[in-house]
């Protein structure tokens, strides 16, 4: 039986949110307050869903301490109390929560090799979130986007 | 066009437990379910989210009569299950684990064909705010 594991973490960092291809006014129209030069920064929520078999022995989709252990290493060590902008992939992306989350799902989709990861959701505050990719996970096993 | 619509009811219960495998040595058990393996059990306050997915009826307004699910809830798994040792007293969980997808998947059997009205489509059940399992059925 196919079921699914979700588990939530926590990581701060800053951010500025501004395009090179646009002026400064141009910014400070689209972005706002995130434009800020100076930064802010934000207590994000990040929450991996990872579907498989529910192991009939343990009773398990997989080993809780191996993703807890993973995500640690790949994204929380990586991003926690970091200034985003500094980031690699940031140099030429806008490190939106958006383009946040899809980072992170690309590489924990690349890394944890536990069970399936089908979603990731990042909460940047209580008001905030993103999921990517948008789709449920039973739809997903389809191909097909829903949107619920 | 009728309208699909989800409805989401949320319900909880406090119940203990332990994983252990009588067939594994305690060193085994202790390596693969940690501090879980614990036979003195540890117990949570659990949350359980119970979505279901139907047509608005027209007149009503309603995808589901949410005293009925809520009824059924309660009849059905929290009366079962709230202020209880899952292995010692729930008869899924003799043979099984008590882990938060399998408590999932004995919810969902538990619920199944039992919501008038509605389809069941997700079963969430929160072991801590942040660690959950969903379940779909087979699909």
């Amino acid at each position: 039986m196919r079921a699914y594991l979700g588990r939530r973490y926590r990581m701060s960092a800053s951010h500025r949110l501004h395009c090179d291809e646009m002026t400064d006014a141009e910014n400070r129209a689209v972005y706002g307050k995130c434009n800020n030069p100076h930064g802010h920064g934000h207590n994000y929520v990040v929450e991996v869903v990872v579907g498989g078999e529910v192991d009939p022995v343990t009773g398990m989709v997989c080993d809780l301490a191996a993703l807890d252990g993973c995500v640690m290493k790949e994204i929380v060590e990586r991003f926690d109390f970091a200034n985003l902008n500094c980031d690699a992939v940031f140099q030429k992306l806008v490190p939106t929560t958006e383009n946040l989350n899809i980072e992170i799902y690309k590489v924990l989709k690349a890394a944890f090799t536990g069970a399936d990861v089908v979603e990731v959701r990042v909460e940047e505050t209580a008001k905030n979130s993103f999921a990517y990719p948008a789709l449920d996970p039973v739809r997903a096993q389809e191909g097909k986007a829903v949107a619920v | 066009m009728q309208l699909m619509i989800l409805l989401t009811r949320k319900a909880e219960f406090s119940a203990s437990h332990y994983y252990w495998i009588d067939a594994w040595t305690a060193e085994e058990n202790l390596r693969v379910f940690g501090k879980c393996s614990n036979r003195n059990g540890h117990g949570h306050n659990y949350t359980l989210e119970v979505t279901v997915a139907g047509e608005i009826d027209p007149a009503t307004g309603f995808v589901v009569d949410l005293k009925a699910l809520k009824d059924v809830m309660e009849r059905e798994v929290v009366s079962v299950y709230d202020h209880r040792h899952l292995n010692l007293e729930v008869p899924e969980f003799a043979a099984a684990q008590p882990t938060t997808e399998n408590i999932a998947i004995a919810v969902w059997k538990r619920l199944e064909g039992k919501v008038a009205g509605a389809k069941l489509h997700r079963v969430r059940v929160y072991e801590m705010p942040d660690l959950f399992a969903d379940y779909y059925g087979e699909r």
